[in-house]
């Protein structure tokens, strides 16, 4: 038994997902974008890590909204630049 | 004039001394600047192969006049090598991380790659100091390294070992420069020196200084006819003069101690004329005792070059004066003195339907003599740009010259609309747009109602007023910024504008309970709304016609306005006894008709505003504009109509109070000694997670706490509705209960960082006390009202809180200001597309959909789409 912590199962952490290359490109159309458009997370974010998520992978993160109830978000996951 | 250039790249590197002499256009050796004449040495700072300043003489090398000629560099050549202090961290860095004798990176190849990674992958980090290990030996000439010691501000040193004692031999500038000739360029690279041919280190150790031109250090002829010269030229004759010195010394053979005295000397001067403000190093001096300003003062800082001269701002077409109240003023307008209506102008073309009008404001001239006078006008712009000044004699002649196609620059007039804004401009209500209203004063004047979102009061706040040039400003001004339609804040998207202080204080006055007004009375207090007409009276008696006050306020509601709500003095009762509440909190408004209730700050109040809510999701802006400026003078006069004042007799209590006052207090304190008594006998228990001893504390709070509310109630019981400051709290205009209690009650604990005052002298606080007593008066407890009075421990101790209270003040504004700043720099540009996603300039999608709901706070009720509330209210004319 590992005993790593996951941050997903965390109350204030929201769930994380990755998205299929076909949910991506539908993304991409809806807001007319490139993937260089959407907001970005790190690969070594703690919660991008435990998905398993790689450099250029969108994730979906769908948070609990004050104002909307339920809001989802999507972020393009990139290599920390090393300073 | 040259073609306009793009820039294809910038390339950021070290002057080297080639390039120095190369951009110099005379080496500079005669530290004085002007001859007898006034006119400049030849070779001297002021040469005039640098740029001229006084009119007449043309520059020698570019042959331009003062005007023109944008100034050249020269050089000084210094008799030996000195540090740049602005790259002493470099050097620092340098030094420890190359060898001694080989000047290469102390480490292998591999120990490089480590930090740094791979070829092809070169996000890695930069070499730093760290990475080297101190006194190690070079991997590539094995030769013992030395630690370097740096001494702030240019001073460097090697330690060395002798004898067993460490001996410390400092390194010239030229030693510095020999060892930074030796890195190879390939060793520069992984260190942070990406391109060595345009940055050699040793270009960090000067040789040659660079003179600026004189156009940047212009000399100031006083009015003596004296001339005084820039603060850079003072600090370059003290350059030239050291260096001449030290030639002359070195010339002369003279011995190493007085050389590198001079030398010293020399480092000193360059330095502060790079910088004066280096740390460890004091500040060059000007006769008077002021500190220079020199090089990297320029630069730095709020007035600084940047902040200051490039990002900084000015306009013109504005204007700022101290403000003051008007309430007879409506919201959209702002009074502006004579003076400034008559200066600030507007540029109206002349047009065949317009010509008769300007030719009779040009005539009018530049004096408006009073504020009924039509406006006049400046000045009178030609086809051809030329502009004409009228004054008092040309006026006729101009005016009949006049014709379509010119413009006529005239002054405000009532209606003209303006920008009114008042730093600081935290968000966008900071600046609204405004109609003007000229008027005598010097002042402008604006109605206390628009003081929430603009943060003002008129303790002596200045404001701006801007006047938009063209058409189209004035329309966006209209349309997008007026007063009307910046009621709603969208930070909460509830009214920011309201009545405040007495307006809240008058409407209470007015409609609390029941009071009936005989028809003078009745249009004394609506003389200055828009009524049109009267209702019907409420009760005729013995002839005469009475109106209810809850009939008064109602005229100047909406006619089909619904609403049920509680007011600010409602005390939220487990059962509401509406229509009866014996406080008359129950506001219930059908069809326009106030039936029951008091209207105070919930209501109509500014961030609060109920039935300005409703009348804006209802009537719309513009109704909801004049409910506000009726409700202004309604209240006004409501509160003149009995009066409304306060004083010092208005805090006094009967003996009975000050009695049962006396004896809570007693027992407070008495009770704080019991439990003193507990803790001392070993017997309190201590709370869950606690110590004894912050049980005790937090027990002797709490009952001096309650001791505080108690002499309140108490002071409460016998203030009534009839004590000024009682109303104001009850209604919400100003202050609370708790003010009050202070006031003729009991003060209460003094706290510091929420708990009692501990700190002091020995075991205690003041020497009043006894080591170690732990009584309610030895740690900050005032029995004493502010009426009655503080003794002077008491006194102190109030001192103590209050001046938390003042510090926290001081460092949250100073850090919230910043906070915001930068949040602000962060968002700003930022615009919700048409998809409603929030988006950069660039494209680049923030937020998915706006707020995550895609609402508008201003256009919805409280997040949701439909104010359901409201239209059951409306509808059904009964509580949601």
């Amino acid at each position: 038994m590992s005993t790593k912590l996951n941050v997903l199962k965390h109350d204030m952490v929201p769930d994380h997902e990755i998205m299929s290359e076909e949910e991506v490109s539908a993304l991409l159309t809806t807001y007319n974008i490139t993937t260089e458009q959407l907001p970005k997370v790190f690969h070594d974010d703690p919660a991008v890590k435990v998905i398993g998520a790689e450099a250029d992978d969108v994730i979906r993160i769908i948070r609990v909204s004050h104002t909307a109830g339920r809001a989802e978000s999507f972020r393009l996951v990139v290599k920390r630049p090393k300073k | 004039m040259p073609s306009p250039k793009r820039i294809g790249q910038i390339e950021f590197g070290l002057l080297s001394p080639k390039e120095i002499r190369e951009m110099s256009v005379r080496k500079i050796i005669w530290a004085d600047t002007y001859d007898d004449d006034g006119f400049p040495y030849p070779q001297g700072l002021m040469d005039l192969n640098l740029g001229v300043i006084d009119p007449g003489l043309r520059c020698k090398t570019c042959d331009q006049k003062a005007s023109e000629c944008p100034g050249h560099f020269g050089h000084i050549e210094l008799a030996k090598p000195v540090i740049h202090v602005g790259y002493t961290r470099l050097i620092r860095k340098l030094l420890r991380v190359t060898c001694r004798s080989c000047g290469r990176v102390l480490l292998s190849p591999e120990e490089i790659e480590k930090v740094v990674g791979t070829e092809d992958d070169q996000t890695g980090d930069l070499l730093s100091e760290k990475d080297v290990k101190k006194e190690r030996i070079c991997p590539h000439c094995g030769d013992q390294q030395l630690k370097i010691n740096f001494e702030k501000p240019t001073t460097f040193s090697e330690v060395v070992v002798e004898e067993g004692k460490k001996v410390e031999h400092k390194l010239t500038p030229a030693d510095i420069r020999a060892r930074m000739e030796k890195i190879p360029d390939e060793d520069l690279i992984p260190l942070g020196i990406k391109r060595p041919d345009v940055a050699r280190p040793e270009w960090t150790i000067l040789t040659v200084l660079p003179v600026p031109p004189v156009t940047m250090r212009p000399s100031i002829i006083l009015e003596n006819g004296q001339r005084s010269e820039d603060d850079l030229t003072h600090k370059l004759v003290d350059i030239i003069r050291i260096n001449q010195r030290f030639k002359e010394n070195q010339d002369a053979g003279a011995p190493q101690l007085i050389i590198e005295d001079l030398w010293e000397l020399l480092q000193y001067h360059v330095t502060t004329y790079m910088d004066n403000e280096v740390a460890g190093c004091p500040p060059a001096r000007h006769r008077s005792g002021r500190p220079l300003k020199t090089l990297s003062q320029r630069l730095k800082g709020k007035d600084g070059r940047f902040r200051g001269s490039l990002s900084g701002k000015r306009v013109n077409f504005s204007s700022r004066t101290v403000i003051s109240p008007d309430p007879n003023l409506s919201v959209r307008q702002v009074g502006v003195p004579r003076a400034v209506a008559n200066e600030m102008t507007i540029p109206v073309r002349v047009t065949i339907h317009n010509i008769e009008e300007l030719k009779q404001i040009a005539r009018n001239g530049p004096v408006r003599p009073d504020v009924n006078a039509p406006c006049g006008a400046n000045y009178v712009i030609r086809p051809d740009a030329r502009r004409l000044r009228l004054a008092e004699g040309n006026l006729d002649t101009v005016a009949d010259m006049i014709e379509p196609g010119w413009t006529v620059e005239r002054h405000l007039r009532d209606g003209d609309v303006v920008l009114f804004n008042r730093q600081p401009s935290l968000h966008r209500m900071s600046i609204m747009a405004h109609r003007v209203k000229v008027m005598e004063g010097k002042t402008f004047r604006l109605n206390p109602a628009v003081c929430p979102p603009y943060n003002a009061d008129f303790d002596g706040d200045e404001m701006n007023m801007h006047v938009p040039q063209t058409e189209e400003a004035r329309a966006e001004a209209t349309i997008l910024i007026s007063v009307q339609e910046n009621i709603l804040s969208p930070r909460f998207g509830g009214p920011i504008i309201g009545g405040i202080h007495d307006h809240v204080s008058g409407i209470f006055m007015l409609t609390h309970d029941t009071r009936w007004f005989k028809k003078e009375e009745a249009l004394y207090l609506l003389r200055y709304t828009r009524i049109e007409r009267m209702p019907a009276p409420g009760k005729v008696e013995e002839g005469i016609e009475y109106w209810s006050n809850k009939q008064v306020f109602s005229v100047i509601l909406p006619e089909h306005l619904n609403m049920v709500f509680q007011a600010s003095s409602c005390q939220n009762c487990d059962v509401c006894k509406k229509e009866l509440c014996e406080r008359d909190a129950y506001v219930r408004i059908f069809d326009g008709i106030l039936e029951s209730g008091t209207i105070d700050k919930k209501a109509i109040g500014a961030f609060d505003g109920q039935i300005v809510n409703r009348i804006i999701r209802q009537e719309g802006m513009s109704r909801a504009t004049d409910f506000i400026d009726d409700m202004t003078k309604l209240s006004i006069r409501a509160i003149m109509f009995d009066g409304f004042s306060f004083g010092i007799d208005d805090e006094d209590l009967s003996r009975t109070e000050y009695g049962q006052i006396e004896e809570v207090l007693k027992n407070a304190s008495l009770d704080v000694d019991r439990r003193i008594k507990i803790y001392e006998d070993g017997q309190l228990e201590p709370m869950p997670g606690r110590t004894v001893e912050e049980t005790l504390e937090m027990q002797i709070m709490q009952v001096l706490g309650k001791a505080r509310d108690l002499t309140g109630e108490i002071a409460g019981r016998h203030l009534g509705l009839g004590n000024s400051a009682v109303l104001m709290a009850v209604s919400g205009a100003r202050g609370s209960m708790l003010n009050l209690t202070q006031m003729a009650g009991c003060i209460g604990q003094q706290s510091v960082r929420g708990e009692r005052i501990v700190r002091g002298y020995d075991d205690r606080t003041l020497p009043h006390f006894r080591k170690g007593e732990r009584g309610s008066d030895a740690h900050g407890f005032i029995q004493h009202s502010y009426k009655g009075g503080l003794n002077p421990t008491e006194f102190f101790f109030h001192a103590i809180g209050g001046r938390e209270g003042l510090v926290d003040t001081a460092v949250r504004t100073s850090q919230s200001g910043y906070l915001q700043r930068r949040l602000i720099n962060a968002l700003q540009d930022l615009k919700v597309a048409y998809d409603g996603t929030v988006r950069t300039t660039g494209g680049r999608i923030i937020q998915f959909e706006y707020g995550e709901d895609g609402t508008d706070p201003t256009k919805s009720a409280f997040g949701d789409p439909v104010d359901v509330k409201g239209i059951v209210e409306s509808i059904l004319k009964e509580a949601a």
